[in-house]
This record gives structure tokens, C-alpha cells and sequence, in this order.
């Protein structure tokens, strides 16, 4: 049941970036494109996503637990350290590029473009090198010489 | 690349169903609507009970582009660069990104923001200012 609504939701999620037009890098440049011929239509996207979530989420927390599950799950962190501020902007930078995210890249995957497979392929091994670093850097360098890592 | 038109009605109503659907998500499963969440704890070596939830999440986004097309008869816009280098580099870049900054557009930017997380506030005004700076200089600057 978690499984079969976890896809119907991702299907919903998917068709929302579609219609808004965050599927399609062109729009997405354009967005960014704050000097330029701007649209500002991912914005109205942006604000409409938050206000739907933010009124959803306290209608829906007023619940003890999800109705499939047993508790809500939070991020626990709350550092803001320069792990957190580095990455977002490598991942802007990189947004800033092509115009894909991870969701709109998936959702453009199944139209077939070899650009998105080449795309969707580089991500994959961004993501596992980043999740290979801590642990690599771990064997390298003695406790002492590395910095905490909040994750 | 192509210039695109302001799209107010169908831009508002495409976040509508992005919220709609992470409020969904929260209600029934408990969980953020954090994509580069799921993608990245997919990959080994990462092993929980969750992976069937997160293969489902990811084959949802797969499907909506033909259920799209199935059920409206229209077809998706899209237009990406088609420089290879480019590509592999955004590629690199989001997805080296996603996972140190524990998030991206959907994580961060609507549910993050939605909840109103100082994280990520901090890590949306990240990824939207090298977002528009990157932009800046590849259209303004280099002319690409």
C-alpha cells in the first residue's frame, strides 16, 4: 500500500513539474536569467509549491503519525555549516548549466533524449562520489586532522 | 537558447501538484518529497528496508511524462543544450551537490522552505544565487 501510494503521488509530482514548466531546462534558464529576458513564471511556480505545502503540512501534522506509518520523519540536522552552504552551490552551479534538477531530469529521462541519459548518468556518479568521500577521507587521515562531520 | 513565455495559470497550477503531492507524501508514508534523497539512497552502498519506496518514487516521475501525453494528447516541452560537456558537468555538479547540501528543489526549496527549516532557507538562497549567477555569466559574460 506505502509502495502503490508513494507512485501515485510521484506520478502527481511529476505531472506538476510538467504543466508548471520546470520539466523543460529552456524555461528553467530563462528563470535564472534574471538580467535578461526574464520569466518569471518558476517563481509563481516556487511560491504556489510552498504555500500548498506549508498549509498541507499543518493540516496534516495535526495527526500523532502518518496513516500508513508510524511517525513523521524530520531531518534532524540544524547546522548551518559549509557543507550545507558548499553544496547548495555546487548544485546551483550545476542547476545554472543545463536548467535540470533532479526531479524535472527524471521526469525528461522517459522522452528519451540521450542528452537527459548523459545528464541522469553524470548525477549518478556525482551522487556516489559524494557519498564516497566521507568515507574515503575517513580511511585516509588520522581522527585528529579531519574536521567534524555533521551529516 | 529559446526565450520562453510567461506562463502564470499553468506555472501556478504545476506548483499546486508539486505541493499537493508532498503533502500527500507526509500524510500517508511520513516522509519530505526530497528527490535527491531518494535517487542518491538508491545507489550502493546504501541498504535500508526503504528501498521499494524509493524505487517507486522514482518510477512514479519516470511514468508521468507518457501518462501525460496518454492522458492529454500533448506532448512535453523540453529543450536542453546539446553540448555533452555541459551536460556531464551539470550532471557532476547536481549530483555531487544534491548529496553534500543534503537536498535540492523539491528537499530544500518547497519542503524545507515549507516548514519553514533554517537550513534550508540558507541552502535555497545557495543554490538560487550561484543558479543565477551561473546563468549571468554563461549568457551576459561568455555569450554561450
Amino acid at each position: 500500500m506505502r509502495i502503490v501510494l508513494t507512485f501515485v503521488t510521484s506520478v502527481l509530482f511529476g505531472t506538476g513539474l510538467i504543466i508548471s514548466g520546470l520539466a523543460n531546462p529552456a524555461k528553467v534558464l530563462s528563470f535564472l536569467d534574471v538580467a535578461g529576458a526574464w520569466d518569471p513564471s518558476l517563481l509563481l511556480t516556487m511560491g504556489a509549491a510552498v504555500i500548498t505545502t506549508g498549509l498541507g503540512y499543518a493540516w496534516v501534522l495535526r495527526r500523532h503519525r502518518p496513516i500508513l506509518g508510524d511517525a513523521f520523519q524530520f531531518p534532524t540536522a540544524t547546522a548551518i555549516d559549509p557543507k550545507l552552504v558548499l553544496g547548495a552551490a555546487l548544485f546551483g552551479t550545476g542547476w545554472g548549466l543545463v536548467g535540470y534538477c533532479p526531479g524535472p531530469a527524471l521526469v525528461a529521462l522517459s522522452l528519451g533524449n540521450l542528452e537527459t541519459i548523459i545528464f541522469i548518468a553524470a548525477m549518478l556518479a556525482g551522487m556516489f562520489a559524494a557519498r564516497a568521500l566521507p568515507s574515503l577521507s575517513a580511511r585516509l587521515l588520522p581522527a585528529s586532522a579531519r574536521g567534524k562531520r555533521i551529516t | 537558447m529559446n526565450a520562453t513565455y510567461f506562463t502564470p495559470y499553468t506555472s501556478i497550477l504545476g506548483g499546486i501538484l508539486i505541493g499537493a503531492a508532498a503533502v500527500l507524501l507526509m500524510a500517508f508514508t511520513g516522509r519530505i518529497a526530497g528527490v535527491s534523497g531518494f535517487v542518491s539512497r538508491l545507489l550502493p552502498p546504501y541498504a535500508d528496508d526503504q528501498t521499494p519506496v524509493r524505487l517507486a518514487f522514482v518510477a512514479g516521475l519516470l511514468a508521468a511524462a507518457p501518462l501525460y501525453t496518454l492522458l492529454t494528447g500533448g506532448g512535453v516541452p523540453h529543450t536542453v543544450t546539446g553540448s555533452s560537456a555541459l551536460l556531464v558537468a551539470g550532471g557532476l555538479l547536481v549530483g555531487f551537490g544534491t548529496v553534500t547540501g543534503s537536498g535540492c528543489t523539491s528537499g530544500h526549496g518547497v519542503c524545507g522552505i515549507a516548514r519553514l527549516s533554517p537550513r534550508s532557507l540558507v541552502a535555497t538562497a545557495s543554490f538560487m544565487a550561484t543558479g543565477i549567477a551561473t546563468v549571468f555569466v554563461a549568457r551576459h559574460l561568455l555569450g554561450v
